[in-house]
């Protein structure tokens, strides 16, 4: 389910989007160290989340199609969402943080487990690894993502 | 077994520490230079930008860490919440061995003249405890050039008109601009106004045994590479401790001066690596811990004659904390302008520093240091999609399509945006925390947008298709430009030390630190606390000969 959720954030184009990039994978990890605060608010607030989707749709949030989804979280953003399985954290707020959580997993450093590939990177046609000094000197426009080539795990 | 008596006692090794442990040490006194942090390189961090001390979602890499460290912030209700160094509320300014020069952006402005003696030039400002320095530009100009020779700056004042006067040029030349450096270069002489290359304290060509600047995107919020960035840690505290009369002392947190029934300072208790508690005799202390840091510190140092802290029974200490009211504008361009040229910022225009009629103060405007991507996902027009297919493909379209330029607006200083010790909540080691509460003077937001027309004045001129203003609000935590909480002055009624930075109450007690600052300049500060290092250094060294301080 968290997968879908920043998918949406960050939904794939002619880039992968976030659940290619590992981001699921980025907020696991920080769940478990700098952001061991948010463990109670994301196991709460992802129940909450599965339960009004499915009190909403009959349906899990994953498997409804891409724009429905896109409606529910644009709905849970602008805090017009049941509120009944919340406690302690609105929607609103919690959308916010996974929000933000998938900036970062998405545009941050590898190393903490998103990113994967320096995809966004690419994306933006900022050169990865950075050969300090020499990289501006080169076009690297023709360097575009392409999913089926051997470092892309295909 | 007892720490070994030192002469001098310097608290914090970063910008004003740092060039005061040098000052000392070559003179002859023996030295304590003590940190709390610890020392930092490029290679720990590499270029991460969600650890940097730029963007700091997950921590700040250069310290404070989130484990031992915490303040308390007004919740905007009338209460206090705990945050954390990497909240934006904190108001973070790093610790560690060099401090904010280790991962600073690395500009190297000298305060204009008029910065000197605003009450003079402005007349008094309601609502402001606006007033002069007690030394004049004049004083200061031969110790700003001995930083700047001594550190390290490239620069080249001859297209700047109002450039403060000084006696001998850069020891570098200065950066060439960056592709929206020129663009925005020509922009600026369409409109009159006069742009030139922003001094660094960094690197153009090799100099003092380091290397020039290899043009790193990630710059500011990161430890240098190949030290072409000069901080203190990689200057004066080696040229400090070459003397054999320095120790530095790390990952030591002081708690309290302790001052005598006599009024005189004694030494420090600190909490050494271990967290064990120490003692450290002296014959003088120096505080340079920063602005916020400073206070907290003289503010928990009770004592019989000095019971609401160490010089502060006037009720001046931690008062008037100032930061910069920062203002700008982004603007969108048809075409990539984008080279990865580092740092990125390049080109200033000086006409909107105490040059405006009518306005009180002003700033310096620049061209911004790069943003990396994490960071630019947050920048958007207001109304702006945040996430999802909008998100992205603005992303994709704009980041290397978009320039930006701010400045740093010169704050009022206000009596009572302070910072306090919490009476109750304490850190990791039982030391009372900081707070921070107030607001800034209307002045600011007013100043702030009056610079932001400009700067997107200055865009729109440049051929920005799109613009926005980034405009400051009254609320604003003081972090890496902190400054103001223990001003000089003539006046012991009204200040906290003398000209010299000596605590008008207690003569072995001295600060040397952006919390001198009477006010801060319409610049980025850390060149004048680079000075003031070497003003009070200097002068403790001259006391200090025949006398010993006794």
């Amino acid at each position: 389910m968290l997968d879908a959720i920043v998918e949406q954030i960050i939904p794939t184009d002619d880039f992968p989007g976030g659940k290619w990039a590992n981001v699921s994978n980025y907020i696991d990890k920080q769940l478990d160290t700098y952001y061991i605060n948010h463990q109670v608010e994301y196991r709460d607030g992802l129940a909450a989340f599965e339960k009004t989707v499915i009190q909403l749709k009959s349906k899990k949030f994953e498997e409804l199609p891409f724009p429905e989804q896109t409606a529910i979280l644009e709905k849970m953003e602008g805090g017009d969402f049941p509120g009944e399985y919340w406690k302690a954290h609105s929607p609103a707020g919690f959308f916010d943080m996974i929000r933000q959580h998938s900036m970062q997993g998405f545009y941050g450093s590898p190393v903490h487990g998103g990113n994967r590939e320096y995809i966004s990177y690419h994306m933006l046609g900022l050169d990865y690894p950075n050969v300090i000094g020499q990289n501006r000197y080169n076009d690297l426009s023709w360097r575009k993502y392409n999913p089926n080539s051997i470092e892309n795990g295909k | 077994m007892a720490n070994k008596h030192v002469n001098a006692v310097v608290i914090g090794a970063g910008a004003g520490g740092g060039v005061v442990a040098k000052e000392l040490a070559t003179a002859g006194l023996s030295v304590l230079l003590i940190e709390r942090g610890r020392w930092h390189t490029f290679d720990e961090h590499g270029d991460d930008e969600l650890t940097s001390q730029r963007t700091f979602p997950l921590k700040c890499g250069y310290g404070p860490d989130n484990e031992h460290n915490w303040r308390m912030a007004s919740d905007g209700k009338g209460g206090w919440i705990k945050v954390f160094p990497n909240d934006w509320a904190y108001g973070n300014n790093a610790a560690c061995v060099g401090s904010g020069t280790v991962s600073y952006g690395a500009m190297a402005w000298r305060f204009q003249p008029a910065d000197f003696h605003l009450k003079t030039k402005y007349g008094a400002v309601p609502g402001s405890t606006l007033d002069d320095w007690p030394l004049t530009y004049d004083e200061l100009e031969p110790f700003y050039e001995k930083a700047e020779y001594e550190l390290g700056v490239s620069g080249d004042p001859t297209n700047d008109p109002f450039v403060p006067p000084r006696k001998n040029p850069y020891p570098m030349p200065a950066f060439s601009f960056n592709s929206e450096g020129i663009i925005l270069e020509k922009a600026a002489k369409r409109l009159g106004l006069h742009p030139f290359p922003i001094p660094m304290l960094r690197n153009s060509v090799p100099y003092n045994g380091r290397p020039a600047c290899i043009r790193m995107r990630t710059c500011v919020g990161f430890a240098c590479p190949v030290n072409a960035k000069a901080g203190t840690q990689n200057t004066v505290i080696p040229v400090a401790l070459k003397t054999g009369n320095c120790e530095l002392r790390i990952n030591c947190m002081v708690s309290e001066i302790i001052v005598d029934d006599k009024g005189k300072a004694r030494g420090i208790k600190y909490f050494d690596a271990d967290n064990k508690l120490q003692e450290q005799t002296s014959d003088l202390v120096v505080v340079s811990a920063s602005a916020s840091e400073t206070a907290r510190l003289l503010l928990n140092s009770k004592s019989s004659l000095f019971p609401k802290g160490a010089g502060n029974n006037n009720g001046w200490v931690g008062r008037n904390i100032q930061d910069h009211a920062y203002t700008g504008a982004y603007g969108l361009f048809a075409d990539k302008l984008y080279d990865d040229v580092g740092p990125g910022a390049c080109i200033a225009v000086n006409d909107f520093n105490h040059r405006m009629p009518d306005i009180i103060g002003g700033g310096v405007l620049c061209n911004e240091f790069i943003r990396m991507p994490y960071q630019f996902s947050s920048i958007r027009p207001s109304g702006s999609r945040m996430w999802g297919k909008d998100h992205k493909d603005f992303q994709k379209l704009n980041f290397k399509r978009h320039i930006a330029v701010h400045g740093p607006v010169q704050e009022m200083p206000v009596f009572d945006k302070m910072v306090e010790v919490d009476p109750v909540v304490k850190d990791f080691w039982g030391i009372p925390v900081v707070r921070i509460s107030g607001f800034r003077h209307d002045n600011d937001i007013k100043v702030g947008r009056l610079l932001a027309d400009k700067a997107e004045e200055w865009l729109k001129e440049a051929g920005a298709v799109q613009t926005w203003k980034s405009v400051p609000g009254k609320g604003s935590t003081p972090s890496q430009h902190q400054s103001g909480t223990c001003r000089m002055g003539n006046d012991p009624k009204t200040s906290v030390t003398n000209r010299y930075g000596q605590l008008h109450e207690i003569d072995n007690i001295f600060v040397a630190d952006g919390s001198l600052h009477v006010n801060n300049g319409g610049y980025n500060p850390a060149l004048t606390i680079l000075a003031l290092g070497y003003w009070v250094g200097g002068h403790i060294a001259e006391m200090w000969k025949g006398t010993h301080m006794k």
